[in-house]
C-alpha cells in the first residue's frame, strides 16, 4: 500500500504519471512529495511507487 | 534626520539579540511576486532587519491592488518592484534591496535567485507557484523555499497555517481558498498568509525548522 495525503492507497507498481491520471489533479497546479523529496516533474514517468511509500501531493490554489 | 548605520543597528540588536540580529542582516530573501503575500511579507522581513531583499516582479500597480498591497496612491503605474523598494527604505533605509522588473519564467529563475538564502513564492497565479516551488526544489539545492497556497475570500483566520512538506519546502496557507472560487483577496487575511511566509522566514534563519 502506499499512503498518498494520509490515504492508504492500492497503488504499488504503478508511476506518478499513472496514478495522476486516474485523479482529477491539474498536472500543472501540483508538487509531489515522497518519502521526504520532491519527485522532479521529468521524473513522473519514471517514479514508480513502492509498498510503503508516503506521498503527498499539494495541488496550488490561486490567490496572492 | 535618519538616525546612522550604527544606531539602527544598535536598535534591532537591543530588540532582537545580538546573535539573532547578525543572522538576519546576514541574510538574502528573494520575494518572488509582490503583490498582497510579497509586498506584505517585504514590510516584516524589512522591520525585522534582514540584510538584503530579492524583490521581482514584472507588474505595475494598480488601482485594484491597494485594498491590500503596500503601495500608495502616487505609485500608480510604476514597477511594483521599484515602488515597493521606496517604500521599504522608508522604514529600513539601510536595507540592501535589488529590484528586478522582469518576469520570473522557467528559464531564469535559478540565475535570479540564486544568491537567496531563502525563496519566497508569492505569487498569485497557481500555476506559475507550482513551477517555481518545483523548480527551486530541483535545481536550487541549498535553498529554502516559502511558499504559500489558499488564502482568499471571508474565510475564518484561524485555517491559515504553515507546514513542512520537505526540509527545505514550507507551505503557508489554507490550500483551497482558491481567488477564483470566491469573492476575492482580502487585505488581513492575505497580510495573515504573508505574516505566517515572513515568520518562517526568521524562524529558518534563527534555526528552527519545526513548525
Amino acid at each position: 500500500m502506499v499512503k498518498v495525503n494520509g490515504q492508504e492507497l492500492d497503488i504499488a507498481g504503478k508511476t506518478v504519471s499513472a496514478y495522476l491520471a486516474t485523479t482529477d489533479y491539474d498536472p500543472k497546479r501540483i508538487a509531489v512529495e515522497r518519502n521526504g523529496d520532491i519527485v522532479w516533474k521529468s521524473q513522473y514517468d519514471v517514479t514508480v511507487l513502492e509498498d510503503g511509500d508516503s506521498v503527498e501531493i499539494v495541488s496550488f490554489v490561486g490567490g496572492g | 534626520m535618519i538616525p546612522t548605520k550604527t544606531e539602527w543597528m544598535d536598535a534591532l540588536i537591543a530588540r532582537h539579540g545580538r546573535a539573532l540580529h547578525e543572522r538576519f542582516s546576514a541574510a538574502t530573501v528573494a520575494i518572488c511576486g509582490l503583490g498582497g503575500l510579497g509586498s506584505n511579507l517585504a514590510f516584516a522581513l524589512a522591520r525585522a532587519g534582514i540584510g538584503r531583499l530579492v524583490l521581482i516582479d514584472f507588474d505595475r500597480v494598480d488601482l485594484t491592488n491597494l485594498h491590500r498591497q503596500q503601495y500608495q496612491a502616487s505609485q500608480i503605474g510604476r514597477y511594483k518592484a521599484e515602488a515597493l523598494a521606496d517604500n521599504l527604505l522608508e522604514i529600513a533605509p539601510y536595507l540592501e534591496i535589488k529590484a528586478v522588473t522582469g518576469r520570473i519564467t522557467e528559464e531564469n529563475f535559478a540565475a535570479l535567485l540564486q544568491e537567496a538564502d531563502i525563496v519566497c513564492e508569492a505569487f498569485d497565479d497557481a500555476e506559475a507557484k507550482a513551477m517555481l516551488v518545483n523548480g527551486v526544489l530541483e535545481r536550487l539545492p541549498d535553498a529554502y523555499l516559502v511558499a504559500a497556497s489558499g488564502m482568499a475570500g471571508m474565510g475564518t483566520p484561524n485555517t491559515i497555517r504553515t507546514r513542512r512538506i520537505t526540509n527545505r519546502f514550507y507551505l503557508c496557507g489554507d490550500e483551497v481558498s482558491d481567488v477564483a472560487d470566491s469573492m476575492g483577496l482580502v487585505a488581513p487575511r492575505v497580510m495573515l498568509c504573508a505574516a505566517h511566509q515572513a515568520h518562517t522566514v526568521l524562524r529558518l534563519l534563527a534555526g528552527e525548522y519545526d513548525v
